[in-house]
């Protein structure tokens, strides 16, 4: 049980997590986006404008002034949204992996997978469901090119107080569930970082810039991507639990060996 | 498994990884895992570390699909 078997683990299961989530945005969500980009070109929807006759899914605004980069929808939809998948994929598997060491052993009575899992569980609610459910992602078409740094901004605020609230719930539960059992510190936990939530996301600005896009593409399209991030969380997740709980009986089952070895 | 092996210590005998031993692994796989995560969700969108629109083109899908504002 080292951080180095922790990330490699971390990273193996994060790519098999990149390559499942890439599997289901591109069967269930691309169908989306080209219906997305098909109204765009087509003007039926507000937002910005595009060039005609340009394969690729450039802005207007950007083409004109950085002599903009063409790469064609068949690329994006292939090799460009695996790179994204994969690369999100490792990444969050390599941070969670070096998380649950960190807390392998210090939350509660779990066992290594235990908490690993929980780790992983309270990551995909913090970092994708919540995000989602404030800020739910929009289409190709929707969104003005102007509000992009604020819509940005806002979004990763927004991600950065749920993170922290999330860790400091977990922290909570951890202070008190000697004092007032499991079960009751979990529920005071998840009942303080939905509070700040709730208030945080009460407070913070709407963004309401869907203009006349279809709501039924929309919701398909929202829905799709919610798949995308419960598969990657969900490969990540188990996954992880899965090695975690294999590295930790290796472990027992060699230092079983050596106390055996030692008493002959 | 040898039937000789004496069932390890009932209850708690799961170890800990010291802060000491994990924190370099934390700090610079995290800073390189947020790195990543910057790129793909964020490069030439609302910032931009390079110019031109190369890397939001080639992660454009990925991008919408993964929940990020893209544009």
């Amino acid at each position: 049980m080292s951080p180095r078997s922790f990330l490699v683990r971390g990273l193996l299961v994060g790519l098999l997590a990149g390559i499942a989530a890439f599997l289901v945005a591109h069967q269930v969500g691309e169908p989306n986006v080209e219906r997305a980009i098909a109204l765009e070109s087509t003007g039926s929807a507000d937002g910005h404008t595009h060039a005609e006759d340009t394969p690729a899914h450039t802005h207007g605004s950007e083409s004109e002034s950085g002599g903009g980069t063409e790469i064609s929808r068949g690329t994006q939809r292939t090799w460009g949204l695996l790179t994204g998948t994969l690369a999100i994929g490792v990444a969050s598997g390599g941070i969670l992996a070096l998380l649950a060491a960190g807390l392998v052993g210090r939350l509660g009575r779990l066992s290594p997978a235990g908490s690993t899992a929980v780790v992983a569980a309270v990551g995909f609610v913090a970092y994708a469901v919540v995000p989602f459910l404030k800020y739910p992602p929009n289409p190709p078409a929707v969104g003005s090119g102007e509000t992009i740094g604020q819509r940005t901004a806002y979004y990763f605020v927004f991600v950065l107080v749920s993170i922290v609230s999330a860790a400091l719930a977990v922290a909570l539960a951890q202070r008190t569930w000697r004092a007032l059992g499991p079960v009751q510190a979990v529920v005071l936990g998840v009942t303080a970082y939905v509070a700040v939530v709730a208030a945080t996301a009460a407070l913070m600005p709407t963004v309401d810039e869907v203009g006349d896009f279809p709501a039924s593409l929309l919701w398909s399209f929202r829905t799709s991507s919610l798949l995308t991030l419960t598969t990657l969380w969900a490969v990540l997740c188990g996954g992880l639990a899965l090695a975690v709980g294999r590295l930790h009986e290796q472990t027992r089952a060699v230092a079983a060996r050596r106390e055996l070895a030692r008493s002959l | 498994m040898s039937q000789h092996v004496v069932a390890p210590t009932p209850e708690v005998a799961v170890p800990t990884i010291p802060v000491r031993e994990l924190a370099p692994w934390a700090l610079f796989f995290g800073l390189i895992g947020l790195i990543v995560i910057f790129f793909v969700s964020a490069d030439q969108g609302a910032v931009s570390v390079f110019s031109g629109t190369a890397v939001h083109e080639w992660v454009h899908d990925g991008r919408h699909l993964l929940g990020y504002p893209c544009h």
